[in-house]
């Protein structure tokens, strides 16, 4: 039934009341323009969020130093201590659940000069594995290695806003000297890794150097500040928590159920509170997307009913001359279905563009940093729920259209 | 070409309504016939009957031999569309469309391809002399005009009778004059079958047999 002649009368019909169609229509474009506006935003959100601990393994946690806060071994409270390279050893043999244990030591406010550039950020010392832990997103060069362990190299792996400010006018830096204090380094790699979760300061500004180098151009022995360690796959983290702090514990006679001394961050939790957060982020944008939308198709409907009304008359009149229930239902329907869709697509249309927009305003140095767009799936099933709202929405003006006998048409008169 | 016998019609409601009490009724073919009736007298819902607008309790409509009865509103759609052309007094056309596409119209629900219909109706307008205003939309006609176009209507689908309810009720008398002419040419040159619904008693007399209703049967 749906030939070209359907579709001008359908036209006709509706372009007859052109405010009215459109203030019909704009309900439901502003229905799915919410609906996927938030869906893309939602997803774009989450993305820049999880931004903050990109690059983070989910089953890592941190282990650090603090005063004592419980009385051990007649030792009082309150007692400073220092967690040491032997800590990792012992890590090393007494749980076994452990993957990778890689300690770190960090020293805040050094001046990092290149030419007449210079900035204050902090000195991070690590070894290779801590890439397991806290990913590096390298824009140039390569991250720390073995060889550079090993052989005591005066390398350096330099943060992102470290290198804008001390290569200003950009290019590959490899193989250029830093001078840290009275000692200059080669310049090995630049990190974008962006994430916000600080862990001795934030990448962007640090300066990593290979650890065993730190401790002795810093003068800090065998002291280290921090244990990043990451489980075992199947291991939760929460689980061997205990083991680790007594492990580390015992040796400094700290009581090892104080969990204020020996500090373990565990970051599944962290995690774990993200995604219900989301969760119920993403029931919300479904509630509220689907419900505005649905708000515009009753709309339609309503609106639908009021011209069925209107058209009592000619709509008896087509009776009269022959046209078939059927006919009747669907160009009601196809009304309702045109009107929706329309609609609909330009919705869905403006927010792809909006969608769009946003992604390329989060762009930078041409690298994404958040996906806003919905994908095409997602575009053609709301194209689809549309669709099926408008058949829904036409429903009950097509079953009053109907209704109507020649007969009442001419009885109107 | 039609036939009724014992046409019985109750409406329902509160206080149950019976308006046709036994109708016999015999119209040839090519016979133009008037109905006559005071209001009430059931002369419309008759011509609802006719017209298959509307169905009947008792007795039998036969239209051109078929059996009218019970039929579902599909069937009764193509059935008026095919074998009937309806006359209104209020012209009963479709505003938004021009003169042409209110001729068309019948000949879409048949399913006719768009060219073949649009050069159907503008020869159906050419016998109406109104072939100058097949662009035209209703609004922009005078009563008589619209009436004519109403006609072109009826006639397009080449019906076996024509229902006129009132058709000359709206229009002025000169112009009604016109028209009844129209009809009665129709009548004698295309051998059309024609029921003409009326009150007034000059059209009543222009007819071959006039058939007056009182109170849900026919007299005399």
């Amino acid at each position: 039934m749906i030939d070209l002649d359907s579709f001008h009368e359908l036209l006709e019909t509706l372009l007859r009341n052109k405010t009215r169609s459109f203030l019909t229509g704009f309900g439901v474009f502003w229905g799915v323009f919410m609906l996927v506006a938030l869906m893309g935003g939602g997803a774009g959100m989450k993305e820049l969020l999880n931004n903050n601990f990109e690059g983070f393994a989910t089953n890592s946690a941190m282990i650090w130093e603090q005063p004592t806060t419980k009385p051990y071994h007649g030792f009082r409270k309150g007692r400073y201590w220092n967690l040491t390279t032997s800590d990792v050893e012992r890590l090393h043999q007494q749980v076994p659940q452990l993957d990778v244990i890689s300690p770190m030591a960090s020293k805040w406010g050094v001046q990092a000069v290149h030419d007449d550039h210079k900035f204050n950020g902090n000195v991070k010392g690590l070894l290779p594995e801590y890439a397991k832990v806290e990913a590096p997103k390298l824009y140039y060069g390569r991250f720390i290695n073995d060889m550079d362990i090993a052989q005591q190299r005066k390398v350096c792996v330099i943060g992102k806003k470290v290198y804008k400010t001390l290569f200003p006018k950009g290019g590959d830096p490899c193989g250029q000297f830093i001078r840290l204090d009275s000692v200059y380094y080669s310049v090995v790699g630049v990190d974008y890794g962006g994430g916000n979760m600080n862990i001795n300061g934030s990448a962007e500004e640090s300066i990593s150097i290979p650890l065993s180098l730190m401790q002795r151009a810093f003068n800090m022995g065998e002291n280290i500040e921090m244990i990043a360690i990451t489980a075992m796959r199947g291991v939760a983290i929460s689980d061997i928590t205990p083991r680790i702090r007594e492990v580390i514990a015992r040796p400094h006679d700290i009581d090892p159920t104080d969990e204020k001394a020996v500090m373990v961050f565990n970051t599944e939790v962290l995690f774990g509170l993200l995604d219900s957060l989301f969760e119920g982020v993403d029931l919300l944008i479904w509630l509220v997307g689907i419900g505005t939308l649905l708000a515009g198709a009753i709309g339609v409907s309503n609106i639908m009913m009021v011209t069925v009304k209107e058209r009592t008359t000619e709509i008896g009149i087509r009776r009269a001359i022959g046209a078939t229930p059927r006919v009747i239902l669907v160009q009601i329907i196809s009304e309702s279905i045109l009107l929706t869709t329309v609609a609909g697509m330009s919705g869905i249309l403006f927010a792809v563009l909006i969608l769009q927009m946003l992604e390329l305003g989060f762009t930078e140095d041409g690298i994404v940093q958040s996906h806003f767009q919905v994908s095409f799936w997602t575009a053609i099933g709301a194209a689809a729920l549309l669709a099926a709202l408008g058949i829904l929405a036409g429903l009950a003006p097509a079953g009053r259209a109907m209704a109507i006998k020649p007969v009442d048409a001419m009885r109107e008169e | 070409m039609i036939h009724l016998h014992g046409v019985h019609k109750t409406y329902a409601g509160a206080q149950p309504l019976h308006v046709l009490k036994g109708i016999d009724l015999d119209i040839a073919e090519g016979e133009l016939v008037s109905i006559m009736g005071a209001s009430g007298s059931g002369k419309s819902t008759l011509l609802n009957i006719l017209g298959i607008l509307d169905d009947y309790d008792e007795g039998e409509y036969r239209l051109a031999g078929t059996l009218i009865k019970g039929l579902s509103e599909t069937r009764a759609a193509e059935y008026r569309n095919r074998m009937i052309g309806f006359i209104f007094q209020s012209f009963n056309l479709i505003g938004f469309k021009t003169a042409v596409e209110n001729v068309e119209l019948p000949l879409f629900y048949q399913g006719v391809s768009r060219r073949k219909r649009h050069q159907m109706a503008m020869e159906e307008l050419e016998k109406m002399g109104l072939t100058d205003w097949a662009t035209h939309y209703p609004n922009e006609m005078s009563g008589g005009q619209r009436q004519r176009v109403a006609i072109a209507r009826a006639l397009v689908t080449r019906p076996q009778i024509i229902l006129a309810d009132e058709p000359t009720g709206a229009l002025d008398s000169k112009t009604g004059v016109d028209v009844m002419e129209l009809l009665k040419r129709l009548n004698r040159e295309e051998k059309i079958t024609m029921i003409i619904v009326t009150h007034d008693p000059n059209v009543a007399s222009q007819t071959n047999r006039i058939i007056r209703i009182k109170d849900g049967v026919i007299e005399g």
